[in-house]
């Protein structure tokens, strides 16, 4: 991950700067910078979004392709991350099409085209809105006489399910910067901050897991509050992500689509 | 509360140019024919092939005489002699200090160039350069001057003067080099209550007004006392302004930051950054600019 180097005096500033909740750029401790998300960016995939949270820039694309079920779990798809995340939160029953021999495997790739601090919030809601994004199309299985199994697409090309993601969380990274915490650290404040927790939330207040990064300590209070923070936060997050994704979503074709060029 | 917006984007559309400008620029990008005129000279950000002369870098085409050269947009800051820079310690050496000023190479900061704590005077002994990482160290930021600059283009710096040295509590603002007018001072205490150094290489430090210039530190003893919550908000305002300044690519001097600072005031400090109030607050900016002008 991308770092700079600040002087003493600097990090100073920026640490008395979070004890009284003014951030460098005015925000307070709980406020996250602007986001810019779209989705359907790069057209030979399934699914894909692109976020922009501040400097950070994150690129996510879905294919499906047809595969093999997991000999543990013979109903259901499965999902193959680039990164690691956690994949219990997509009906993954929906993936499947033919118990124990055919299902969908959804790839999911990330790309960071930018990095300004607190990338896995912006990873976290690129995968969700790609997931919302992603077209499956409808295939059906006919069975011969002797028994092989076709698969069969539907003629339709708009003909597709899509997936249920109410249950996806998102990453709230809460970085410990003095005595408090802070939410989406730029890098300068990354690189004043000693230790962070990353919480994966539900859209419910749910919290699914939860990692410690840094070298530094975490007092066990200071955990209990940054949990709370944290779902209070990555509930408002999931609002204004569902929000915005059903908004471009009653837009249909009439969005203007900016890509890469604006 | 947490607050958290999110946006479908939008084509950033280029600001109303309703002002008239003073003669056409030709600008090109690479690959671009400047002229297929064989009897000129080529200077920077040009080549020729096939007897056309073709840019090179994205940027404006200017012409002395018989030299043509492309001033490239954004491009890596070049030293002048008696730039004002401000840059960041990157390496401790035998007798000098390499500093990143966001130019081709790191610059160097000789231990003969700097004045000692405490304004002394004298030859630096071996003595001095032991202790080298007493008065500068990785990371720390310095305002400076450019002395001399070397063969290949590295820059030479001095902070002979009590104005330059070590810089304490404030923020540091990263843009182009282009963006940065000449002007005959580059410190500003400006009258909303803080002080900036625009860097000629485009390191802009934005920092507190001392309360009174302690000319005998000689720029060593930092201040390491909380600032004032009042001296971080108009800090933490101009620091977005200039943030909005740098998106639609105005100049940055003490004027265009000063009036973009007083159309931020009806806004909150966060929401500066954001694309719509951003564009109000540069074309206010830009209008009065315009208005003074002329």
């Amino acid at each position: 991950m991308a770092s700079v180097v600040l002087s003493e005096a600097e990090k100073l500033y920026i640490v008395h700067g979070v004890q009284e909740d003014l951030r460098v750029d005015g925000r307070g401790c709980e406020d996250y910078r602007c986001a810019e998300v779209e989705t359907d960016v790069v057209s030979n995939t399934s699914g894909s979004a692109r976020v922009k949270l501040g400097e950070t820039d994150i690129l996510v694309g879905i294919k499906a392709e047809m595969g093999t079920p997991k000999l543990e779990k013979p109903e259901e798809g499965y999902l193959e991350f680039f990164v690691d995340c956690c994949e219990n939160s997509v009906d993954l029953k929906s993936l499947c099409i033919n118990p124990k021999e055919h299902c969908w495997v959804l790839y999911v790739d990330i790309l960071l085209l930018e990095c300004g601090g607190n990338i896995f919030d912006a990873i976290s809601i690129a995968v969700k809105a790609a997931l919302f994004n992603t077209r499956i199309p409808r295939v059906r299985v006919l069975e011969d006489e002797e028994g092989t199994k076709e698969i069969e697409l539907s003629d339709d090309p708009y003909d597709c399910i899509r997936l249920n993601v109410d249950e996806v969380p998102c990453i709230v990274t809460l970085s410990k910067i003095g005595y408090r915490h802070v939410v989406d650290a730029t890098l300068q404040e990354e690189a004043c901050s000693l230790a962070s927790l990353l919480i994966s939330v539900t859209s419910k207040g749910a919290i699914t897991s939860m990692k410690k990064v840094g070298k530094g300590s975490l007092d066990p209070e200071s955990i209990f509050e940054m949990m709370e923070t944290g779902q209070r936060v990555g509930k408002s997050l999931h609002i204004a992500l569902q929000k915005i994704l059903d908004e471009e979503e009653n837009l249909g074709t009439s969005r203007p689509k900016v890509g890469f060029l604006g | 509360m947490a607050a958290v917006t999110m946006r479908l984007p939008a084509a950033r559309a280029p600001l109303d140019s309703s002002a008239p400008r003073g003669g056409e620029k030709h600008l090109v990008a690479p690959g671009d024919t400047i002229t297929t005129d064989t009897g000129y000279m080529r200077g920077h950000g040009t080549y020729v092939e096939d007897d056309k002369l073709i840019a090179s870098v994205a940027g404006v085409v200017e012409r002395v005489n018989k030299l043509v050269c492309v001033r490239a947009l954004k491009a890596r800051y070049n030293g002048e002699i008696g730039d004002i820079v401000v840059g960041r310690i990157t390496e401790v050496q035998q007798k000098r200090w390499k500093v990143e000023t966001n130019s081709r190479l790191d610059s160097v900061l000789l231990l003969s160039s700097i004045n000692l704590p405490g304004g002394e005077l004298r030859r630096k002994s071996a003595e001095d350069e032991l202790a080298m990482r007493d008065y500068l160290q990785e990371g720390d930021l310095i305002s400076a001057e450019v002395q001399s600059i070397f063969s290949d283009g590295a820059v030479s710096l001095h902070t002979r003067s009590l104005k330059y040295g070590k810089l304490a509590q404030g923020v540091l603002v990263q843009v182009s080099p282009s963006l940065v007018k000449r002007q005959k001072t580059h410190f500003h205490d400006l009258p909303c209550g803080a002080s900036v150094i625009l860097g000629n290489n485009g390191f802009i430090w934005i920092y507190p007004t001392p309360e009174q210039r302690d000319d005998e530190a000689g720029g060593y003893t930092a201040n390491l006392e909380p600032v004032p919550l009042s001296d971080r908000e108009v800090i933490s305002r101009l620091r977005n302004c200039v943030m909005a300044l740098v998106t639609h690519k105005i100049m940055l001097f003490d004027t265009s930051i000063l009036y973009c600072y007083e159309a931020s005031l009806p806004h909150q400090i966060k929401d500066i950054l954001k694309p719509e109030v951003t564009e109000e607050i540069v074309l206010e900016a830009r209008q009065r600019l315009l208005d003074s002008e002329g």
